[in-house]
């Protein structure tokens, strides 16, 4: 029997980022995937045969070059199919506004909107590179008198500061608003608000008018900083980004096993000593790491009665309702969408022409029913890479919001009337579409869950927002990857700093521990 | 306003019809809500009774919890510092729990009525905590606090009483240990059990049969002289025997809104009914950390010069102040002058001399005395006839 040193309850991209790190220290790592497929939500799928697509997040606008650089991923076969791609917000009207990184064009836009928009995005940027220092450490702890974590707070403070007053003072105003205010203070285009405060609300049980949606836009411009002038497209799926990960890991030796579900985090006198798995075996290490959210590892791993209750608390307050579906299109070929030509249909495509589009979508969810009309995010990915549908077919992914984790219809009795909706709210940018459509899948909430192993289908592992971010995240107590486990720490995106295909949670997890040695 | 129509803010105890007319002195106290007589006719006489008869207290207020299920016991088990495998069915342990902090939340006493039924006494409210506190277990919690009335039938001559009500065989009950009764068609749980220190037990019942059980328990015990007592007097036996009052000796943890007030088991003197062996309870981790690093506070008995009770007194070792005073009284029986004090570490150690500086009042003039006092290991108060089984006939 092989002796390990680290158990990595779940292969997603951030587990497998953590194994790879603490491989590369020279810890024997097995890590245990319940799936067939590594990469947890950075996976592609099947869903037809020959058509083949991201199966939960599609567009790669994260990840840290920290990460891919010392996992050397490109060796490791990670290929982008298109990078810096645009981002086209479809107006009823024909009128679609276009953002290209640091600048915005567009029929209907004021030459106002356009220098607003610059302006904009340098501050957002400014914001952001100072909050993509703080997701690279591990977050400070504000209590204890940790010297590290003060002078990792000194750094943030002092960052702060040289945003010289304007910009901090904006900053601390901004950051705790939301986007339909800062919208409404910028800009006049509806479209290019729309399209804006989207990205605030992706993901998240939010819409344009719920504070922490700044937060949540700033959250998405760390993409900027690490360097992806617009979202990129994987070649071969988010799966292949997952292979490839898996691939740097295999090479500094640690081991992987698939469809092997962790049944029970195990302890003995409060500490982690290893797992057992679905049909009973035992695989026995001195540090548990897992990569299952927070609610999943305490609620189902290690069991909230073997744990003390003011810790359940904390976990079972995390917020995690997810809003977002997915929803994926086998096409017989390339569709037609109104105003745009063939190479724009290659881009990020956003339906969701006004901002109080977005929250009329989103107050459907707040009541427990699906979005009549929701917002969408659509990649066309076969477009890029022709491995994803027979030739001259194509594929259709798009994420949509809102879809109610919670729905009191039930989604067993209402998953076909809300993809007719979707695919209706489609047909009405894309006349015909609905004729070329092979064959469909909508993954609900429930579905996400199911498949990926995360608690309410939630895609980043609990709620980003202030309240869930930094020393907050997943919960006090809890905030730099240890837990009151000894023994268990976690490394998903449910920790520091949060979801998205960064890989920064892995990473950042892996030190700490690398950090800690034997006090592990 | 008139008596009809006046509406009462205050509870009233399923006694309350016999209380009132026993209250000589129409004094009252509110206890969780309900009226409480701090005293029937004379404390000191009421105490007596307790040390030399019988006194009757009626602790119907007391907050209960039923816990059933699959899982009771081991929800109960990361609930409680102790190990709750060890109390049998039919039998009572007292306790403490405490929150992840390792600080005491309360103490009570829990009875095992089946293989998985559990009754808790509280002194605080706890069914937010106590539903908190059942998330991942198979249990049901439930509030029976207004369904139970209970009276404690505490002092020498308990036993007489209850047995010449007619609880056969109810001198082999041991002491933690509970037996059911038939009173007039419902259940009547009689409990060895109570707060003074002596020979005593607890009765059980349902809130509708509480008034006869008064009427016929106090028939009964005429000739035992039996008293009913308030907590005034309660509160002087429960000193003289070493008894912990949760809200005076010791802040709740949920209710101390300072830092650094509430106290740890091993901060209480209540080290003995903590288990580390158990895998996991509430508190486990903080009180390890307790264990290693050392305690802020120490529990003493203090034997104080003088019969000046010491309350409120700041205790000092020299000239510095170590600690102060949380309980006190003149103790008639044991014929001394206790307190109950909280000494900061490490101070305080059994056999310790130490100065209590007691203020007192006569006729408006204010005096201060500087008593003595000694760490005393135990309670001065503890005769054989509470553990004798069976118990002895007086």
């Amino acid at each position: 029997m092989t002796n390990y040193d680290v158990l990595l309850v779940g292969g997603g991209h951030n587990g497998l980022v953590c194994a790879a790190y603490l491989a590369k220290a020279g810890r024997k790592v097995l890590v245990l995937e319940a799936n067939e497929a590594l990469g947890g939500a950075a996976a592609s799928r099947e869903f037809a045969p020959g058509y083949s697509v991201s199966s939960c997040a599609h567009w790669l606008t994260h990840l840290s070059p920290k990460v891919s650089k010392d996992l050397d991923l490109e060796r490791h076969g990670l290929q982008l199919a298109a990078r810096d791609l645009d981002s086209i917000g479809l107006n009823p009207a024909g009128q679609h506004v276009t953002v290209k990184g640091g600048s915005v064009e567009g029929e209907g836009l004021s030459a106002a909107d356009k220098q607003a928009y610059v302006e904009f995005h340098r501050k957002t940027i400014k914001f952001s590179r100072l909050l993509a220092k703080a997701f690279a450490m591990r977050p400070p702890k504000l209590v204890e008198a940790n010297f590290t974590d003060r002078i990792n707070l000194l750094k943030l403070g002092l960052g702060m500061k040289m945003l010289g007053r304007e910009d901090m003072s904006d900053l601390l105003r901004l950051a705790l608003i939301n986007m339909y205010d800062v919208m409404e203070e910028n800009f006049d285009n509806e479209t290019l608000k729309a399209l804006l405060s989207f990205d605030g609300v992706l993901g998240a049980h939010m819409g344009p008018r719920s504070p922490n949606t700044v937060f949540g836009y700033l959250y998405r411009r760390i993409g900027d900083v690490h360097g992806y002038n617009g979202p990129a497209v994987v070649k071969g799926g988010m799966g292949a980004l997952a292979t490839s990960v898996a691939n740097a890991a295999r090479a500094v030796g640690v081991e992987i096993r698939t469809l092997s579900q962790v049944e029970r985090i195990n302890l003995v006198d409060g500490r982690a000593v290893g797992v057992s798995l679905q049909g009973g075996e035992v695989i026995k290490a001195p540090l548990v790491v897992s990569n299952a959210d927070p609610v999943t590892t305490f609620e189902k791993l290690v069991g909230y009665r073997h744990v003390e209750t003011g810790l359940v608390r904390r976990v079972s307050q995390i917020r995690m309702r997810s809003g977002t579906a997915k929803l994926h299109l086998a096409l017989d070929g390339l569709p037609g969408f109104s105003g745009l030509n063939e190479a724009q249909l290659g881009q990020r495509l956003v339906i969701a022409p006004t901002m109080d589009y977005i929250e009329r979508a989103f107050n459907s969810a707040k009541y427990g029913e699906s979005s009549l009309q929701p917002a969408l995010d659509i990649s066309i990915p076969s477009i890029h890479d022709d491995t994803l549908a027979p030739q001259g077919k194509h594929v259709l992914s798009a994420i949509v919001q809102f879809a109610p984790y919670d729905l009191k219809l039930g989604w067993d009795n209402h998953k076909e009337q809300f993809t007719r909706q979707v695919i209706d709210t489609i047909s009405a940018f894309a006349p015909g579409i609905a004729e070329r459509i092979v064959a469909s899948e909508l993954l609900t909430p429930v579905d996400l869950e199911r498949e990926f192993h995360m608690k309410g289908g939630h895609w980043h592992h609990g709620e980003i927002s202030l309240d869930q971010v930094m020393m907050m995240r997943p919960f006090p107590g809890a905030t730099q990857y240890g837990t009151a486990v000894g023994g268990l720490y976690l490394c998903g995106a449910g920790s520091h700093p949060g979801g998205g295909v960064m890989g920064l949670a892995g990473r950042n997890a892996a030190r700490e521990i690398i950090k800690r040695g034997e006090a592990a | 306003m008139s008596g009809e129509q006046r509406d009462v803010m205050m509870l009233q105890s399923p006694f309350h019809s016999r209380v009132v007319a026993a209250n000589e002195l129409n004094e009252w106290d509110c206890w969780a809500g309900y009226t409480t007589p701090t005293a029937y006719f004379d404390v000191e006489l009421e105490y007596f009774a307790v040390r030399s008869t019988t006194g009757v207290f009626d602790l119907s207020p007391m907050n209960k919890y039923q816990i059933t299920g699959p899982d009771a016991q081991a929800y109960l088990d990361r609930v409680m510092t102790r190990n709750i495998s060890k109390i049998n069915v039919g039998r009572v342990g007292y306790s403490v729990w405490c929150d992840d902090a390792g600080q005491v939340m309360d103490d009570g006493t829990i009875f095992r009525l089946g293989e998985n039924e559990y009754r808790l006494c509280a002194y605080a409210r706890a069914m937010d905590w106590l539903s908190w506190c059942a998330m991942g277990f198979d249990v049901n919690i439930e509030d029976v606090s207004d369904q139970v009335a209970a009276l404690a039938v505490q002092g020498p001559t308990s036993c007489s009483c209850l047995k010449a009500m007619g609880l056969e065989g109810i001198d082999k009950l041991k002491p933690f240990g509970l037996v059911h009764y038939d009173f007039e068609g419902e259940d009547l749980l009689v409990s060895r059990t109570g707060f003074t220190g002596d020979l005593g037990y607890e009765l059980w019942i349902a809130p509708h049969k509480a008034e006869a059980l008064w009427d016929k328990l106090f028939a009964a015990g005429e000739p035992y002289m039996i008293k009913p007592i308030g907590s005034h007097a309660l509160e002087l036996t429960r000193i003289e025997a070493g008894f912990l009052q949760a809200g005076v000796d010791f802040v709740p943890a949920q209710d101390a809104v300072r830092l650094g007030r509430s106290r740890s088991p091993f901060e209480l003197g209540l080290g003995w009914l903590v288990d580390m062996s158990k895998p996991v309870f509430n508190g486990k981790q903080a009180l390890l950390k307790e264990q290693r690093e050392g305690s802020r506070f120490r529990f003493v008995i203090l034997d104080v010069e003088g019969n000046k009770p010491a309350h409120n007194s700041f205790i000092f070792k020299g000239k510095r102040k170590v600690g102060t005073v949380t309980s006190a009284a003149w103790c008639p029986t044991a014929k001394s002058n206790v307190a109950f004090a909280q000494i900061e570490m490490p101070h305080g150690e059994v056999g310790e001399n130490l100065v209590a500086e007691i203020y007192f009042e006569r006729e408006l003039h204010w005096s201060r005395v500087l008593a003595p006092c000694k760490v005393i290991e135990t309670a001065v108060f503890n005769p054989p006839r509470r553990r004798t089984t069976p118990a002895l006939a007086f």
